[in-house]
This record gives structure tokens, sequence and C-alpha cells, in this order.
């Protein structure tokens, strides 16, 4: 790993300086994980009176629990939904914004402030706008006949969180996509112009392969961010619900064991999820990895 | 006190050997440049009198104190680096004076010293100015401003022109050379740069492959070079090498099969294999009975002054035998001429063909003298 | 722009437009409500134009906090956020500088091991490991405290690792300009490396402040205490009850206090925002 040519000869102060830091990482990042990772291993009732080592039990009973396999397929359709609706949106916006010469800062700065809004309150805003009672979209889509009612429709629960979590995700793809698209060497497009290639043309043969690892890069994130970083959207609107049609795997895990006290699952799940993050930022860095040989 | 020693040092990185032993005695108020090509082991050197490398054996002493477990900043050394490495954050005047509130004076001391060293460099009018808003000249004497200011024992400069135009850097070398008089403080510098070793040395350290190769004075290092190493590095063009063997008295044998018999200089025993240097400004044309060598020119420079006739020693084998000849500007030559030429009186050198090493014993006491003229025509091509 | 097409210079000025209405409809809509009076929702349809009850809902849940929802007043969520979001931005670009300073500029045993541990911070959000880390803090009798809130936050790797790049692009020339002017480590550290990463600092104090102000989960675990409740967790207890009794004035009030504080950070720090954001990815 590297360091610096001169460096300075003190034994103790380089110890000191990272203390901080490594308590804080051993107290309430490493310790808990392990402590999850022996949890899920264990049965325990709900009051703690007795624990039982009950090896793989735990993950047995999960990988046939209907309402795991349900929260699986509920995180995959909402990852895939907000990573698609966010990046589409945030691509068109880009390329928008490219063509734009005076304004585009303007526009940039009237795009990016949505990053600043926290998923919960994005969750309550959206929320709000779909209030089957007097919710102006509801209202909307009554005059086109549609009934929309996120508090019985799996469907339309399901759309509501996947707009609110992809809302405030726009601005963070949008700036990505910008910067790629600034990257892109001018040479090359006038290139293809000169060649005759007309606008979508271009887009395809030559602007988005070039963005394809951005592109890769957001999708990675996305899917982290809507694995994650979602939860308040849920438990501000839906709770997971109706009929556990929006109950995302890190909304599960909480529910399972703060508010259900079922410890032993909850500590499976969170050991599963955990190897789903190692894979997601495995995936992550193999790309950042590859960009830097560029 | 100041004087600054250093003896039998070495420097490992793991198990490789960069710098194999180099003993180094420097003077009091000394200007040393040490000279060499990329990767001889010459700033390596210099960082570790600063401190800034451990010193794997060997000892440093500056001012007559052993330094060798010393930080940098208690050795009482001053550094110029090759990018002058100023703090970008900090005015100018917070640069020169950052080492003396570390070292604990006053506000009105520093003021005074700084507005010294600043009066001397005539960098008053800058003093508030950050580093970027200086041209590369005025960074350049900032650097030096904070090596002054600090009046240390020994300025460590470490390639301190090189990143200057060509000729800034012949102006900042007069002045670092009239600063260092002035001033009277040991210094050590560091350079690949051999017109600027030869100017600014007192004494020269030539150093080649982590060895000091020969440590002299300018003039004793051209008129007299150690190896081989050393005569091809010092001058320019580079001085000509041929192969010889000894023939007795009819002088040594060239590759071509001619003998040559250089004056005002002994010669090895009979069959003893050598290589003849000859520096190019050293043969000049003559008629063709007097001649030593005769060149087959193949390209011809003219840099008005001098014109430089390029080619082989006739004769001698493809790729073998190359002779280059510093001849007055006004003779003419064209390649495909067969040009004869004698080579000065005194102007032979003799190394030992296995090691390089000069064969010190055949020369004749008297030619240092001689070599002052040459010496200073060749500095100024 | 490689030609000029007028047509396609309208529709991308179109398609922004658009953007741009869809990105800020949702906060009008709750700017609006927050200036309305609570009669203005019983049924039919939001409304889109200003009321007059701007400064009473305002100054109602800022002071004195909605009863029916047994919610503190929003003045003192606010603080709370504010201390919290600070309390975390500080503490972790204090203990990520020094690391990365720790990591760069020595060698010494076990750096690798350090240097890992803080990487594996990142496959280790809160979200995975719940209730074992809120038991770490029950045990440690930090529930209910600001230091629960913040303390258990403030490990970051992509701080850590945003510095370590920095460092690692500051010559070596200057720290060794520094210890021949007889600097030791701490003194280089605070007089050169700092200010040199004053950009760093604060573009990456931008991210984080937003990250403080916005946790949502990690409130909601710690604090049972409404006197400690931040506002973006504060929302929620608010809304439920509003569900039932419809006081969606003073809630979309409070959701507008709620954004504001880091959406005024954002675009009055756009460009530090920007820098912080890419490059605290690199």
């Amino acid at each position: 790993m590297q360091t610096k040519r001169t460096i300075f000869g003190n034994r103790v102060l380089p110890y000191a300086l990272l203390l901080p830091q490594l308590a804080i990482t051993c107290v309430f990042f490493l310790w808990p994980a392990g402590q999850a990772f022996r949890q899920s291993f264990l049965r325990e009732d709900a009051f703690g009176f007795k624990t039982e080592f009950v090896w793989f039990e735990n993950y047995g009973k999960l990988f046939v629990d209907p309402q795991y396999h349900n929260s699986l397929w509920v995180t995959v359709v909402f990852s895939i939904g907000v990573a698609v609706l966010s990046l589409v949106t945030a691509l068109v916006l880009a390329l928008a914004v490219e063509r734009t010469l005076r304004t585009a800062r303007a526009y940039t700065t009237l795009l990016v402030w949505p990053y600043a809004v926290a998923p919960a309150v994005a969750g309550i805003l959206w929320w709000f706008l779909f209030n089957p009672t007097i919710g102006i979209l509801p209202y909307a889509l009554d005059m086109v006949g549609y009934d929309w009612n996120h508090r019985n429709s799996r469907v339309d629960a399901m759309i509501l969180v996947i707009v609110a979590a992809s809302w405030k995700q726009i601005s963070y793809n949008f700036l990505f996509f910008v910067a790629g698209l600034a990257a892109i060497p001018h040479s090359l497009v006038e290139a293809a112009a000169i060649d005759g290639a007309g606008p979508l043309k271009r887009f395809f043969t030559i602007i988005f392969p070039m963005l394809s690892p951005t592109t890769f890069f957001l999708l990675v994130v996305n899917i982290v961010y809507a694995m994650f970083d979602t939860f308040a959207v849920i438990h501000a609107t839906t709770e997971g619900g109706p009929a556990q049609s929006t109950n995302i795997l890190v909304y599960k895990v909480f529910e399972d064991g703060f508010i259900g006290l079922n410890l032993g699952s909850s500590a499976a799940q969170s050991v599963v999820l955990m190897v789903i993050v190692v894979a997601l930022t495995v995936i992550q860095f193999r790309w950042i990895e590859r960009r830097v040989q560029y | 006190m100041s004087a600054i020693a250093i003896r039998g040092v070495r420097k490992n990185y793991g198990k490789t050997e960069v710098i194999h032993g180099v003993d180094i005695d420097i003077a009091d108020g000394e200007f040393i440049v040490i000279v060499g090509p990329s990767g001889c082991g010459k700033s390596t050197l210099l960082r570790m009198v600063a401190g800034l490398e451990t010193i794997t054996e060997g000892t440093i002493e500056i001012g007559g104190r052993v330094v060798n477990r010393l930080e940098p900043g208690e050795r009482d050394i001053a550094m110029v680096f090759q990018n002058y490495a100023l703090y970008p954050h900090m005015s100018v005047f917070d640069n020169m004076a950052y080492g003396l509130k570390i070292a604990g004076l006053s506000k009105t001391d520093i003021r005074a010293r700084v507005g010294k060293t600043a009066a001397m460099l005539q960098l008053e009018p800058f003093l508030d100015r950050k580093p970027r808003q200086l041209s590369g000249g005025q960074r350049q004497r900032v650097a030096m401003g904070r090596a002054l200011v600090r009046d240390p024992a020994a300025f460590l400069l470490d390639e301190p022109l090189s990143n200057l135009d060509a000729k800034l850097r012949v102006q900042m070398r007069l002045e670092i050379k009239q600063l260092q008089q002035s001033v009277g403080t040991t210094a050590l510098y560091v350079t690949h740069d051999q017109v600027e070793a030869m100017t600014l040395a007192d004494r020269l350290v030539v150093m080649h492959d982590g060895v000091a190769e020969q440590i002299d004075t300018p003039m004793a290092v051209y008129a007299r070079p150690a190896t081989t190493f050393v005569a091809g590095f010092i001058g320019s063009p580079a001085m000509n090498m041929l192969p010889v063997e000894a023939a007795g008295n009819l002088g040594l044998t060239l590759a071509n099969g001619r003998t040559v018999k250089p004056r005002d200089i002994r010669l090895p025993e009979k069959g003893r294999k050598a290589i003849l240097g000859v520096r190019p400004e050293h043969i000049a044309p003559v008629s063709g009975a007097n001649a030593d060598l005769e060149l087959d020119v193949v390209a011809v420079e003219t840099l008005g002054a001098d014109t430089l006739a390029h080619g082989r020693l006739a004769g001698a084998a493809d790729g073998s035998g190359e002779l280059v000849a510093r001849l007055p500007g006004s003779t003419q030559v064209q390649p495909g001429d067969l040009l004869p030429l004698a080579i000065e009186p005194g102007m032979a050198h003799l190394f030992d063909a296995e090691t390089g090493a000069r064969l010190a014993e055949l020369d004749l006491p008297a030619k240092a003298a001689r070599a002052v003229k040459p010496l200073a025509e060749a500095l100024n091509a | 722009m490689v030609e000029n097409r007028p047509l396609l210079n309208l529709l991308s000025h179109l398609v922004l437009i658009v953007g741009v209405v869809i990105v800020a409809f949702p906060v009008y809509v709750a700017v609006i409500a927050s200036t309305r009076g609570p009669t203005d929702f019983m049924s039919g349809l939001i409304p889109l134009l200003p009321g007059p009850h701007t400064l009473e809902n305002y100054r109602r849940i800022v002071f004195s906090g909605v009863s029916t929802s047994g919610a503190p007043p929003i003045g003192m969520m606010m603080v709370n956020s504010l201390v919290m979001a600070l309390a975390i931005a500080i503490g972790k670009i204090a203990i990520s500088i020094t690391s990365a300073f720790a990591i760069v500029y020595f060698r010494f045993p076990f750096r690798q091991l350090a240097f890992w541990m803080i990487f594996i911070t990142l496959m280790l959000p809160v979200e995975v490991r719940i209730v074992p880390t809120f038991k770490v803090v029950a045990d440690l009798g930090m529930l209910n405290s600001y230091a629960g809130l913040s303390i258990p936050l403030i490990a970051s790797a992509t701080a850590t690792f945003l510095f370590r790049q920095f460092f690692l692009t500051v010559p070596d020339e200057l720290t060794e300009a520094a210890r021949v002017d007889g600097a030791g480590p701490m003194k280089f550290f605070r007089d050169i490396l700092l200010p040199l990463s004053r950009t760093n600092i604060a573009a990456l104090f931008v991210i984080l402040f937003i990250y403080g102000w916005n946790q949502y989960l990690w409130p909601l675990l710690v604090t049972t205490d409404t006197g400690y409740y931040t506002i973006v967790m504060g929302i929620k207890r608010m809304a439920e009850v509003a569900d039932a009794i419809p006081q969606w004035n003073v809630v979309m009030a409070t959701v507008v206090l709620a954004m504001l504080p880091p959406v005024v950070v954002v675009v009055l720090m756009q460009r530090l925002f920007v820098k912080g954001l890419v490059e605290s990815e690199k």
C-alpha cells in the first residue's frame, strides 16, 4: 500500500491518530456485526431467558419462508424500478443540459437540490401527492379512469415507493451523467458528425458506449441506495404494506428484529444482507480499478 | 565550524545497495557540486546528509557533530528543492519565516531577518504574495531565501535550477555562486548538468553507480579524469575513446593497425591493452605527414566559433573507432573528406582497458597547467 | 454541441423545464399546503394556491408543537437535528483526516490491518446490524443522548479514503521542506496539511452535513425521549396522527422546515457540493 517517500518516524503517534476511528469501528461496527453473525446461529426466546445453539436452523427456516421469498422478490422489483426510473430520467436530463450552453448552470441548480432532501421527507411528499382522498395525482388518474389506492393495491403501493425513492436519486445520477458526458472527447463526436451521423445515431454509437462505465457504476450505486438507504421511504409511507407488498429486505430485518423481536431470524437476515453488500462493494471497487487503468 | 564529513556511507533499499561507500570531506565554506547521470545516487547522498533518508552504514558529520540519528530540523541545514517546495498557502514572508517560527525566534527577530534576506534577493515587493502569483525565477529566489534566512551550517541544493528556462538558469547560476560566496556558508549542490557543475564548484564530486569516481577541482577533473566514465561525462562533445595496444617504442597500435605516438606522456609496457582518450578540442588538423590519426568525416556541425567534424578513424572496422574533432570555425570540411589530425602534446589520456581507471603513473607532472585554456573554451561551447 | 439544430435545442429546453417542474412539484405542493388552514384538507383536492395561514402555521409548530401528536415543538427538533448533523460532519472529518494522516505519513506494524478495518465499515451499514448495534448503544447508556445520536455514525471509510487520496497528491517535497524547517508530524499536519485540505474539508462537510441531518433509522432506534427527537424522524410521528385527523398544513410546514437547511446548503455551496459528491466516490 502506498505511503510517502518521506515518512515520520514516531512509533506511538500513528496509533493515537487512528485510535478514535478504530475504536468506533470496533465498538459500533465490527462487534455488532460479529454479534449478528453469532446470533444467527442461536435460538433465543423473546425475553432472553434461554439461548440455544441451532447451527443453520435460522437460515434453513429463512430460506423456506414464503414471506422471505416475497421480501426478496419485492426488493428486486423495487431496486430495478428505482434504478431504471432514476437513471433514465437523469440521463435524458443530462443530455438535454449538454445541448444548452448559457443556461446549463441554472438548470443544474434547479435539478440537484433534491439530493439534500431526506428519504423520509421524499416519502412523505409523494405520500401526500398520492393521498387517495385529497391527493392531486389520484384525482388526475381518476380522470383517465384509474382508481388509485396505495392502501389496498399492491401495485399502487410499489409505484408510490419507487417514484418517491427515484425522485430523490435523480439529482445524484444527473450530476454523474453530466460529468461523464463532459469527459467524452469532443473531437470524437465531431468526427461522427462529419461522417454524417445524426444526433440519435451519435448517441447510440458513440455517446452511450462511452458512458457505459458511468452507467454501470451508477447502476451499482443505485441498487445499493435502493436496497439500504430507502428504509426511511418505506417506513415513512407504506410500512411494508399492504400485505407485505413493499416489505423490502432492510425493512424486514428491522420489523422482525426490532418490532417482532425474532432475533435469530433477524440476525440471519442481517448476515444475508452483509453478504449482498460485500458483493456489491466488490463489484463497485472492481469497476474503480478498471477506470483507473484507463 | 561547519565542515561536513561523509565517511564510508552506504545505502541499501532492501537487498540492493545503491550507494557503495562514499567518502567526502568538505571544508567550511566550500562549494561542493555532486554531478552524475540520473540514478547514480547523487540525490540519495544529498538526502542522507539532509536526514531525509536513513544511513545504512557509515557516518555523516556536520560541524564536527555526527548527525546520523538527528531529525532534518536538528541538523542545522537548509535545503533548496528542484520544484522549490514552497508552501502554497503561505505568503512569501511566511514561507521564509516558517523555520524561524518553529525555532522559536521572536516576532521582531523574524521580521528583521526575513527583511534582510528579502532585500538581499530583491524579494521585498513580493513578501505578501502567494507562490502561485510569482514567476519561476521569483519562486526560485524565494526558495533560496528560505534557505538563506535560516543562516544554517550548510546549504543543500537538489537540482535547484532544472525547472528554469535556459536563460534564467545562467543568470541564477551566477547569483547562487555570488550569494554563497558573500555569506560563506558551506554548500552541497547536486546536478546532472556538467556546465553548472564546472562553473559553480570549488570541488566536484563525479558520481557513477553509487560510487564517487573522482573528487577534485573542476579543472583537475577536466584535465586528469580519473576514469573513462569521468572522462566521458565531463566535457562536450565527450572525449574520444580509442582502444589501443602498446607497441613499445613505436607508440600505441590503433584498431586500424596504425600506430600513434602521443607526446608528453609515458607509454605503457609493450603488449599492454589500454584506452587512449583524446578530447575533440585537443586534436588539430595538420599536414598529412605529421598526422597521428586520420578522420573519415561522416557529418559536419558548424557552430560558428567551432566546427565539429564527426566521423570514424580511417580504416577502422564499421561501428568502431568513432571520432569527433573540434576545429576552428573557419575550417573547410565536408562529409567524405579524409582529415589528417594530430594530438596536442600532453593532451592524451590513457586508461586501463579492463577497469577504465586512469593510468596515472604515465602522466607527466607538467600537464595540469596546460589544460587551463582549453577548459575555458570547452565551457563556452 | 456539434451542430445547430433549433428544433433539438427547443426540445432540450422543453425536456429540462418539464424535468424541473416534476422535481419541484412535490415541494411546491408542500409549501402551498403549509400556508393553508386545517379545514382546506377535509375534502376534495389539495389546494394549489397559497393561503393566508403561513405565519400562524409556522409559529405554531416551531414554538409550541402539535399538541395532539405529543411531539415537542419543531424548533427543538431542529436544534437536535442541527447538533446531530454538525457532530456527525465534524466528527467524521476529524477522525477521518487523522486516520488518513496516520496511514499515509507513517509506516508501522498493523497499518494494513487498520486500513482494512476502516474499509470494512463500508460494508456494514446500520441497516444490516440494527439489533446488535442498538444493544451496544443501550449497554453503553447512550440511548437518548447526543452522543448516542452521533458517535456511532462517525466512523467513515469514504472520508478516510478521500483524504488519503488527497494526501497522496501532496508533493513529498513539501513534507521534506517542513522537516528541514524543523516541523514535527503534528506541526506539519496543522500548519501545512490542514490548510491545504481546506477545499476538501469544505466539500466533505457539505455532503456529511446533509448525511447527518437526513438520518432517520438511527434516531428512530436510539431516541424514545421526545426531547431528543430530530425533525426528519419527527415528521413521521406527526404524519401518523395526521392520517387520522388530517392536519396536513402543519405536517407540510414541518416537511418544509426539515428540508430547508440541507437544501439551502446545497444551493449556496453547489460547487463544493458537486466536488464532494463526485470525489468521495473515487
